[in-house]
């Protein structure tokens, strides 16, 4: 899947991986989570093996399509897998009252909406307050208020010490991260923070910028080939 | 092992049960149900007391193969088993969950259908009817375990529906349910000796007939080495890492 890749992701940033549907986010997220299964090259995490046992409290992960049970309440879910990660009990109303969940927790998840939904994953994620945060698309489908909350959790938490690592396809998101690699085909085609990126492709804002690198990436495989 | 993990699964598989009470009730009151068509079929000929211990047997591996197969298929296809398999739980742990809350349904279930034959229905048990409660619970696991494994081999709820039929008529055909199993020729004889749910009929019969202790702890001991066996083949399909 992935050409020649290498990418640091700093710690106690939020870095956003950044592309077109299909390009490879979800790819790469797996592989830092330690899902994927991998042919070739490693994955290092907090100086360990991708996936390794004493990872699995520290590295926290958010599905695209929100990874709960439908047929359980959302303060259910909640306390199952605070009881798995051995998070404390407090942890699932501190994290229903960060995602704006506390209305909903005695909620079936499968009469959920889309956003509370997403909102329940995150949530589900935040327990044990985890040193790694890997979100895919935490955000799509969500109004405008409430994506402007979710960023400001993301960078309390990221103040709070954390690393957050978070796939979007929408490009004003990528605005608001700390680093940015932007991926096109399996390849990271540039990488830095949003100010750097917007230098290098000469653009003023992200979707310009996107497509500015695109095209010289397009032109540059095809000389090469 | 922890235990906290193994009980937080036991918890959440019940309440995800619970939480659909048409299946509860199913669970309970169609082996109930079967049972009495059997013994008004059956009335006055004595032959209820032949088949009765068998449906005790066999219902319960029929209705948890069901049940685990699909949820647990539910499960690896919802990325939720993926999820899971993020998080400090290890497969024996959640396998253990599993098991330990079909199990509490199995016993549940047992202890109705059990009480119902006894009972109302008059089964003649010359057994323990504590031991034939113990007998279906085991079968209850072997539907469980094998349930989990073929949950591997389906990628719809509907192939793994279908799976009943193929792995379990057979069973029930060569089990010695029909034709005692001394009746049959040595081919038949061979193929039914490798089935596990002979077994679980062998064992089942040597109750109500009241055969010695050993006639039924010994096919007994063989359905729970294939109840092992199952784990170990169904934990090696719960892959952490997918392409």
């Amino acid at each position: 899947m992935f050409d020649g890749f290498s990418l640091d992701v700093s710690a106690g940033c939020i870095t956003g991986v950044i592309g077109p549907s299909g390009c490879g986010k979800t790819t790469l997220l797996r592989a830092v989570v330690g899902v994927q299964r991998t042919t070739s090259g490693t994955v290092e995490v907090l100086g360990l093996p991708a996936g390794s046992p004493e990872l699995r409290r520290r590295v926290a992960y958010a599905t695209q399509v929100a990874s709960l049970h439908d047929d359980l309440t959302v303060a259910v879910n909640l306390r199952h897998l605070a009881a798995l990660l051995g998070a404390p009990r407090d942890d699932v109303d501190d994290m229903l009252t960060a995602t704006d969940l506390r209305a909903q927790a005695q909620q079936q998840v499968s009469t959920l909406s889309g956003g509370e939904r997403h909102r329940a994953s995150l949530a589900a994620a935040l327990l044990g307050h985890p040193e790694v945060l890997v979100l895919d698309e935490p955000t799509v489908g969500l109004d405008p208020e409430l994506r402007r909350d979710l960023w400001a959790l993301f960078r309390h938490l990221r103040d709070g010490g954390a690393t957050l690592l978070v796939s979007s396809h929408v490009l004003d998101e990528a605005m608001r991260c700390d680093d940015l690699v932007l991926l096109r085909d399996g390849r990271a085609i540039a990488q830095g923070t949003p100010r750097e990126v917007l230098r290098e492709a000469g653009a003023s804002d992200p979707e310009e910028a996107f497509l500015a690198l695109v095209a010289a990436d397009r032109a540059r495989s095809r000389s090469a080939s | 092992m922890s235990a906290r993990r193994v009980l937080a699964t036991w918890a959440r598989v019940l309440r995800q049960l619970r939480a659909d009470p048409r299946s509860v009730v199913l669970l309970l009151v169609a082996p109930s149900a079967l049972l009495a068509l059997f013994a008004w079929l059956f009335e006055g000929t004595g032959r209820f007391g032949r088949v009765g211990p068998v449906v005790l047997a066999l219902f319960p591996f029929v209705v948890m193969f069901l049940v685990t197969s699909v949820t647990v298929l539910r499960e690896r296809r919802s990325g939720m088993l993926e999820r899971l398999l993020t998080t400090p739980l290890r497969r024996g742990e959640l396998l253990a969950g599993y098991a330990l809350a079909f199990g509490t349904a199995a016993l549940v279930q047992a202890v109705v259908t059990v009480a119902l034959a006894v009972g109302p229905l008059g089964l003649e048990v010359s057994g323990s009817p504590a031991l034939l409660a113990l007998v279906a619970v085991v079968d209850a696991l072997l539907g469980t375990t094998t349930g989990l494994l073929a949950s591997a081999f389906a990628t719809t709820e509907f192939q793994a529906v279908q799976l009943m039929p193929v792995l379990v008529f057979p069973q029930v055909v060569l089990g010695g349910v029909f034709v005692p199993r001394e009746a049959m020729g040595p081919v038949q004889q061979a193929i039914s000796d490798v089935l596990p749910l002979s077994y679980a009929v062998q064992a089942a019969q040597a109750v109500a007939t009241g055969a010695s202790e050993g006639a039924v702890w010994r096919p007994l001991g063989v359905v729970a080495a294939c109840i092992l066996l199952a784990v170990a083949l169904g934990a090696t399909t719960l892959r952490r890492r997918t392409p």
